[in-house]
């Protein structure tokens, strides 16, 4: 009997190594799974049937473009898409032998943080179903937590690996920027976009970050990684300099709860041997949010001008000449939250906004990253919380997207300073998880994993929804 | 500056290529102002001095091998698509932009 709730990858992995069990038995353990908790979780938006091979399984974010499987984005108007080639990252899988499980729900575009902008419906968070399980890639998160799936890919622009790990309880890594393909995944914001792993510990991340990493010829903003990939062994966490931002842990947005949760795991690290210190980013989290919400909406009002009914995905049926074609086809086939960022963003990079708006932006940008690099100085990682909150209802913050984007005010700053941040669960509150966010210099991967091995190691925490628990 | 007129909002949404039918109209409306606001706020910092980053890793120049590789078959470019004729895509005539 195969308990996909608690197997990891890497046990799974000596297990068929030493054929204890049979891709295909481990297989259909997952497909087993999927058919009786997914009708409740809508965790997937497609499912694959077995193709052999002796691989552990893998579900895929539905914004990796995977060849001959439905690829929606979370959209209506790539329904029916089906792409002839594999990103880069589901090639490195399947040349590993991964196994593709099926394709997790997102918000529209990876454009949200609660995965209720699907145009297919919500994915429930394993915890409580009455809640969210963050976004963008809450189909994902909640498929590892739900034991759906030993592990998965993700991507993130301003928060959608680790928030909706943070908010599933599980490991979730946006990598340092240029270090994953992004080619064949389809594109939000190019600035930004980082594919990452979920896992359900930090080895198995690690593990699946070696896999994906490195460069790739068909995405030139991709760089080799200057050290390999070292799944971490170490549990203490002596030498080690830990910064805590008074702007991540101090704001007014954060739960008691998960303030908490978070100064223990800070007390953790005094404990197994590291220094920790206070230190300041001044203008990360107040400038970060709006900073964000003018690059992302115009890089993506521009990336999203290809989806025109001409190519591929929907075309509007209400006919007209080729402009009205374009204009009806987008209307019809973009949802709220797409369409919200396609106006916002055009309109930031319109003659006589431009500079006060997009060119300030990017201003901005660059003051986030002299102030992450100056604290890099005197600190190996940034410690905070990940999510200002735990998960919250279905529905609390559709009806106002400012009060959605706020979701995603501490993981923002270091994605705009293009740094890798791992989120690692540190404990309940409210019977709901708490994610800590460690923050690093560009290509720390390393670091990230030891530090979140060691803590994960020291918290004990279970990843295991207790309401699934056996 | 950040009151969007509907004028404006329009104005906007032709060049972003989207029939926005009223009542999407209307909504947008209230919320892209609170939005323009929100984000706004990044007005507040002076940064004559600063540089504009675009691209968060320092990499110029990424030249590849000039070597012929097979490329995407045409049907295989082809087959997602809407409306096709023969090899190519086919689209509505006219509408002047």
């Amino acid at each position: 009997m195969i308990d996909t709730l608690r197997l990891t990858a890497e046990e799974a992995a000596r297990l068929l190594r030493e054929r204890e069990v049979s891709g295909a038995e481990l297989f259909a353990a997952y497909r087993q799974a999927i058919d009786e908790r997914d009708p409740e979780l809508h965790c997937y938006l497609h499912v694959c049937e077995d193709e052999g091979g002796e691989g552990v399984p893998i579900a895929i974010k539905d914004v990796i473009g995977t060849r001959g499987i439905p690829t929606t984005a979370g959209s209506r108007i790539l329904e029916g898409y089906v792409p002839v080639y594999d990103a880069t990252v589901v090639a490195r899988c399947k040349a590993h032998g991964l196994k593709i499980l099926g394709k997790t729900n997102t918000d529209e575009f990876a454009m949200g943080s609660s995965t209720e902008n699907s145009a297919y419906g919500p994915t429930r968070n394993p915890w409580d179903p009455e809640r969210v399980p963050g976004g963008s890639g809450g189909g994902s998160a909640a498929a590892v937590a739900a034991g759906l799936a030993p592990w998965a890919l993700g991507s993130d622009t301003g928060g959608s690996i680790k928030q909706p790990a943070a908010l599933c309880g599980n490991v979730g890594l946006r990598p340092t920027y240029g270090t994953v393909s992004r080619y064949g995944v389809v594109a939000f914001a190019s600035s930004l976009d980082q594919v990452g792993p979920v896992a359900r510990n930090v080895r198995d991340c690690a593990y699946l970050y070696s896999i994906i990493a490195g460069r790739d010829l068909c995405d030139s903003t991709t760089v080799e990684l200057p050290a390999p990939v070292a799944l971490p062994e170490g549990d203490d966490l002596k030498g080690l300099r830990v910064g805590v931002p008074r702007e991540f842990n101090e704001h007014e947005a954060i739960e008691p709860g998960v303030r908490d949760a978070v100064q223990r795991a800070i007390e953790l690290c005094r404990g197994l041997g590291a220094e920790v210190g206070e230190c300041s980013l001044p203008h990360a989290v107040e400038y970060g949010m709006p900073c964000y919400y003018l690059i992302a909406p115009a890089e993506a009002s521009s990336n999203l001008a290809r989806y025109d009914g001409v190519r591929f995905g929907y075309r509007s049926g209400r006919g007209g000449n080729r402009l009205e074609m374009y204009e009806r086809t987008r209307d019809e086939g973009f949802g709220d939250e797409p369409k919200r960022r396609i106006m916002v963003g055009t309109y930031a990079l319109s003659a006589g906004y431009y500079d006060a708006f997009y060119g300030q932006a990017q201003k901005v940008r660059t003051v986030l990253a002299r102030e992450h690099a100056e604290v890099f100085e005197r600190f190996d990682v940034l410690v905070s919380p990940t999510s200002p909150t735990v998960a919250f209802a279905l529905g609390a913050r559709t009806a106002n997207p400012l009060a959605m984007y706020l979701s995603d005010l501490l993981t923002i700053p270091s994605c705009l300073a293009g740094l890798p941040g791992l989120n690692v669960p540190c404990g309940l509150s409210e019977g709901l998880p708490v994610g800590l966010q460690l923050i690093g210099p560009q290509f720390s991967e390393n670091t990230l994993f030891w530090v979140g091995r060691a803590l994960e190691l020291a918290i004990g925490f279970d990843p295991v929804p207790a309401r699934l628990a056996g | 500056m950040a009151n969007i007129s509907r004028e404006q909002l329009l104005h906007v949404a032709r060049l972003a290529r989207l029939e926005l039918r009223e009542e999407e109209l209307e909504r947008l409306e209230a919320q892209l102002n609170d939005i323009l606001t929100a984000v706004g706020k990044v007005s507040e910092l002076d940064l004559s001095d600063v540089p504009p980053t675009s691209h968060p890793l320092a990499v110029v120049n990424v030249w590849g091998a000039d070597e012929p590789r097979p490329s995407l078959p045409v049907d295989d470019a082809l087959t997602n698509a809407p409306q096709r004729e023969g090899a190519y895509f086919r689209v509505p005539p006219g509408g002047s932009s």
